[in-house]
C-alpha cells in the first residue's frame, strides 16, 4: 500500500476527531449555542419543539411519536444493531453561527481525500467544519429568486413550517405516518432541518436542484426531515447529499424522506452518501405517484456501518409508474442493507427496480425489496433486477426479495446475479497491459456505470474518483 | 536488434494436471508462424501460459523475451514487453467503454514507466488513431463507445481483438483461432487486416484450424502439437498438407504422445 493512502473508512480516530469539524465546535461545551443533554425523552422532545418555536399541534406531533418509538420493539432483521445505544446520543445540537476553526488543524489525511476528489476548495471548508455555513446565498441567490417567480418553494423544512404552515400540514407525516416504523416514529419524534420543496402546477425546474448548494448546519443533521410536493403536470429532479465521506460524531442518522407525485408530475430524487464507518444509517424513503405520474429514486449508498434504506413507491392512480436504482458498496466493517418497495395499489402500473452491490474486504451487502399488487391492481408490471459483485472471498452478498400479488392479471419478472469479480476479466484487461488495481477499477466502474451515467456530470465524475479510491490497495 | 521470443522445454499444468509436456518454439519479430493440433491437445493452454494466465502454472522451463526471462511476470508486465494475445473467446466487461478501456492500455503499453494516476495519452491523438484503425478494419466508430464485447456478435468480438492489436503494436502477437466461427467475410476482413498489421516489427504465432488466415498470412514455420508437445515442424506446406488431410498421419507417426497424455490425466486423477 502506498504512503499516501487515502483514508480509510474504518480510520476510527479521525472520524471522531473529525466528526467535531463538522459542526463547528471543539470539545469544549462553550461553543454550542445550543445542545440537549444525552438521551430521549419527554423533556428532550418538548425542549427541542420550544428551541424551534414550534406550534403546539407540532409539539404534540412529536411527544405522540415519542411514545410510538418506545412501544416498537427493534427490528429482528436487516442489520445487527446490538450495540446502538439510544440513550447515549445527542438528539438535538445547534451549531454556534459561523464557529471557524483553522483549516490547518484538519488532519491531514482527510484534507488529502477531499484534494484527490477535486472538491472545490469553498466546499472542501464546509465539509471539514471550517466553515460552519456555507456561504451559498451569494452565489446562488439569483437562482433562488428565478425559482421564487415561478411560485417555486426551496426551503429548510424548519422554515416551512414557519413560513408555509397549511401547505406544511396539509402532507407533513401523510405518506410516511410515524406509525409506521420504529425509526420512522423516532424521526417524527425528533426530527430537524431537511428539504421542502413545493413546486407548482405545470412548473417544470430544468436544472437539478442540490441540497448540496445550500447545505448549512441546519440541513444535514442527524434526523432530517424532507417533504416535496410535486404539483399536477410539473416536474423536479433533487439531489442530496454528496460523495465527499461525511465524518460525523454521532453513530445515528435516521432521515424520513416523503414525496407526492400529482398527476401527471415527474419527480427524481437522486442521493448519494457516504458516511463514515461508526454510523448506523436508517433511513425512510417514500413517495405516493398519482395518475401518469413518474417516481424514480436514484439511491447511492456507501460508508456507514451499518445502511438500512428500502426507498419505496406507492402507485395509486392509474398509469403512475415508479423507478429505483440502488447501488451499494460495502467495504471492510460495513454492512449495506438496501433495496426498494414497489407498491401497486391500481390498475395500469408498473415499476422496475434495478440493484446493484459491490462487496469488499468482508464488507456485506444485501439486497432486501418487496413487490406488492394489491387486489384489483390488473394488467400491472413489474420488472426487478438485482447484481451483486463480490471483490474478494471474505466479502459477502444475499438477496431477500419479496413478492406480494393478490391479483392474477400481472406480469413480474425477476432476476438475480452474483458475480465474483471475474479472473478472465481481470486477465483480460491485464493482458493488455492494466495493472491489477487499474483493472479492478475499471470493473467496478464498468458494473455501477448504468447509475453513474445517471447522476449529474460532477457527481459521476466523485464517484468515479471515489470508487478508484476505495479499491486502492485493496488488491495485491 | 531483432526481438526474439523463445519458449524452451514448458511444461505447464492447471491446478494439478499436466498439460504440456516440454513444448519448445523460436519465434523471431517478421517471422509468422502456425500452430496446429487436435482439439485438445494443448494450443490455447500454450497461448494462455505466453500470456500470463495466473492459473496456468508453469512448473518446468522458460519462456523468454530477447534474453528477459518472463515466466514469473504476471500479464500486465509481459504486456509491456510487447506480448499480445488475440483470445479465442474474448470476455465481456459490461460498463467499460472500448475507447477508455483502450486509452488506458495504450498508455500503459507505449510508456512502460507510466506509475497508476499519471497522465494518459492526449484525448486528441487517440481518438484521431483509433478512428483510423477502426476504418481500416470497416468498423463503425460508434464501438469506441460501445461497451467492450458486450452484446457484440462473434465477428465483432474478433474484429475488436484486431483493432487492440493495432493499436497496441505487440513485439509478438498470438492469435488464437481467431478466425473460428466467423462468416467468410469476417474471416477476410481479419486475414487482410492481420497482413497489414503485421510487418518487419511483429512476430506471429497463427493457431488455427482453417486456410484462410494463413492464405492471407503464409507461415514459415508449422508446428503440430499433440498431447501437449510439438511433435512435427515444418512449413507452410506441412499447414497445407494438415488442412487437406487431417491429423491421423500424425498421429500414426507419433503414437506416444497422446498416451503421455492419458497417463498424465491418469497419475493427477
Ligand atoms: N482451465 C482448464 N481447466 C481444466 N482443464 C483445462 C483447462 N484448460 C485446458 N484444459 C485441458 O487441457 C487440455 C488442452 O486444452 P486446450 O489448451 O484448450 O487445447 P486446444 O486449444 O488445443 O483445443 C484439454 O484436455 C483441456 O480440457
Ligand atoms: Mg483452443
Amino acid at each position: 500500500m502506498s504512503t499516501d493512502a487515502p483514508v480509510k473508512p474504518d480510520a476510527k480516530k479521525s472520524d471522531v476527531e473529525f466528526g467535531s469539524y463538522k459542526y463547528g465546535f471543539h470539545d469544549s461545551m462553550d461553543n454550542y449555542a445550543f445542545k440537549s443533554r444525552k438521551g430521549l425523552d419527554p423533556q428532550i422532545v418538548r425542549q427541542i419543539s420550544e428551541m424551534k418555536g414550534e406550534p403546539e399541534w407540532m409539539t404534540n406531533f412529536r411527544l405522540d411519536s415519542l411514545a410510538i418509538f418506545e412501544s416498537r420493539p427493534m427490528p429482528n432483521w436487516g442489520g445487527d444493531m446490538s450495540d446502538l445505544n439510544f440513550q447515549d446520543i445527542f438528539y438535538y445540537m445547534k451549531a454556534a453561527n459561523e464557529q471557524e476553526t483553522s483549516w490547518d488543524d484538519v488532519p491531514e489525511d482527510i484534507r488529502r481525500t477531499y484534494d484527490r476528489l477535486g472538491i472545490p476548495e469553498a466546499e472542501k471548508k464546509y465539509l471539514s467544519g471550517v466553515k460552519a455555513q456555507y456561504d451559498s446565498e451569494v452565489v446562488y441567490g439569483s437562482l433562488q429568486e428565478d425559482l421564487a417567480k415561478q411560485g417555486v418553494i426551496f426551503t429548510d423544512t424548519d422554515s416551512a413550517l414557519r413560513d408555509h404552515p397549511e401547505l406544511f400540514r396539509e402532507y407533513f407525516a401523510t405518506i410516511i405516518p410515524p406509525g409506521d416504523n420504529k425509526f420512522a416514529a423516532l424521526n417524527s419524534a425528533v426530527w430537524s432541518g431537511g428539504s421542502f420543496i413545493y413546486i407548482p402546477k405545470g412548473v417544470k425546474i430544468e436544472f437539478p436542484l442540490q441540497a448540496y448548494f445550500r447545505i448549512n448546519s441546519q440541513n444535514m443533521g442527524q434526523f432530517e426531515r424532507t417533504l416535496i410536493i410535486v404539483d399536477e403536470g410539473a416536474s423536479v429532479h433533487y439531489v442530496e447529499g454528496c460523495t465527499a465521506p461525511t465524518y460525523s460524531s454521532n453513530s445515528l442518522h435516521s432521515a424520513v424522506v416523503e414525496i407526492v407525485v400529482k398527476r401527471g408530475a415527474r419527480c427524481r430524487y437522486t442521493t448519494i452518501q457516504n458516511w463514515s464507518s461508526n454510523v448506523y444509517n436508517l433511513v425512510t424513503k417514500r413517495a405516493m405517484a398519482y395518475g401518469d405520474s413518474l417516481m424514480e429514486w436514484i439511491d447511492g449508498n456507501l460508508g456507514s456501518k451499518l445502511t438500512m434504506k428500502y426507498p419505496a413507491i406507492w402507485l395509486m392512480e392509474p398509469g403512475a409508474r415508479g423507478e429505483t436504482l440502488s447501488i451499494a458498496f460495502a467495504g471492510p466493517g460495513q454492512h449495506q442493507d438496501a433495496g426498494a418497495k414497489m407498491v401497486h395499489c391500481a390498475p395500469n402500473t408498473s415499476s422496475r427496480i434495478i440493484s446493484k452491490s459491490i462487496s469488499r474486504g468482508g464488507g456485506r451487502s444485501s439486497y432486501r425489496g418487496l413487490v406488492k399488487i394489491h387486489k384489483n391492481a390488473k394488467n400491472c408490471r413489474s420488472n426487478v433486477v438485482c447484481d451483486a459483485l463480490i471483490l474478494d472471498p471474505a466479502s459477502r452478498s444475499d438477496t431477500y426479495p419479496y413478492i406480494e400479488v393478490e391479483e392474477q392479471d400481472v406480469a413480474i419478472e425477476h432476476e438475480a446475479s452474483v458475480s465474483k469479480i471475474g479472473e478472465e476479466q481481470l486477465f483480460y484487461l491485464m493482458s493488455r497491459g492494466l495493472t491489477e488495481a487499474e483493472a479492478s477499477a475499471m470493473i467496478v466502474t464498468g458494473f455501477i456505470e448504468p447509475l453513474v451515467k445517471e447522476l449529474p456530470m460532477e457527481y459521476a465524475v466523485e464517484m468515479n474518483r471515489l470508487i478508484e479510491l476505495q479499491m486502492e490497495g485493496s488488491v495485491g | 536488434m531483432t526481438s526474439v521470443l523463445k519458449i524452451s522445454d514448458l511444461h505447464v499444468s492447471v491446478g494439478e494436471t499436466p498439460i504440456l509436456n516440454g513444448v519448445n518454439m523460436e519465434i523471431r519479430q517478421g517471422e509468422v508462424h502456425a500452430l496446429m493440433g487436435p482439439n485438445g491437445s494443448g494450443k490455447s493452454t500454450l497461448a494462455y501460459a505466453l500470456a500470463g494466465h495466473p492459473n496456468y502454472n508453469v512448473t518446468a522451463g522458460s519462456i523468454e523475451i530477447d534474453g528477459v526471462n518472463v515466466t514469473a511476470m504476471e500479464a500486465d508486465e509481459r504486456a509491456r514487453l510487447g506480448m499480445f494475445l488475440a483470445f479465442q473467446y474474448p470476455v465481456v466487461i459490461p460498463g467499460v467503454k472500448v475507447a477508455d478501456f483502450l486509452r488506458h492500455a495504450v498508455s500503459n503499453v507505449r510508456n512502460p514507466e507510466r506509475k497508476e494516476g499519471e497522465g494518459l495519452i492526449g484525448m486528441r491523438e487517440f481518438r484521431k488513431e483509433i478512428r483510423e484503425r477502426m476504418t481500416e478494419l470497416g468498423m463503425d466508430h460508434e464501438f469506441a463507445r460501445r461497451y467492450l464485447n458486450d452484446g457484440f456478435s462473434g465477428g465483432e468480438k474478433k474484429r475488436m481483438e484486431i483493432l487492440q492489436l493495432a493499436m497496441l503494436q505487440p513485439r509478438f502477437a498470438i492469435l488464437d483461432e481467431t478466425d473460428s466461427g466467423l462468416d467468410s467475410d469476417a474471416v477476410r476482413v481479419v486475414s487482410e487486416g492481420l497482413a497489414k498489421l503485421a510487418g518487419p516489427l511483429m512476430g506471429v504465432l497463427i493457431i488455427t484450424h482453417h486456410k484462410r488466415l494463413l492464405e492471407f498470412n503464409p507461415p514459415q514455420f508449422t508446428h503440430v502439437m499433440l498431447g501437449g508437445r510439438i511433435v512435427e515442424i515444418g512449413d507452410a506446406a506441412l499447414a497445407h498438407d494438415l488442412h487437406a488431410n487431417g491429423y491421423a498421419t500424425v498421429r500414426a507417426r507419433h503414437p506416444e504422445a497422446e498416451n503421455t497424455k492419458a497417463e498424465a490425466a491418469a497419475v493427477a486423477s
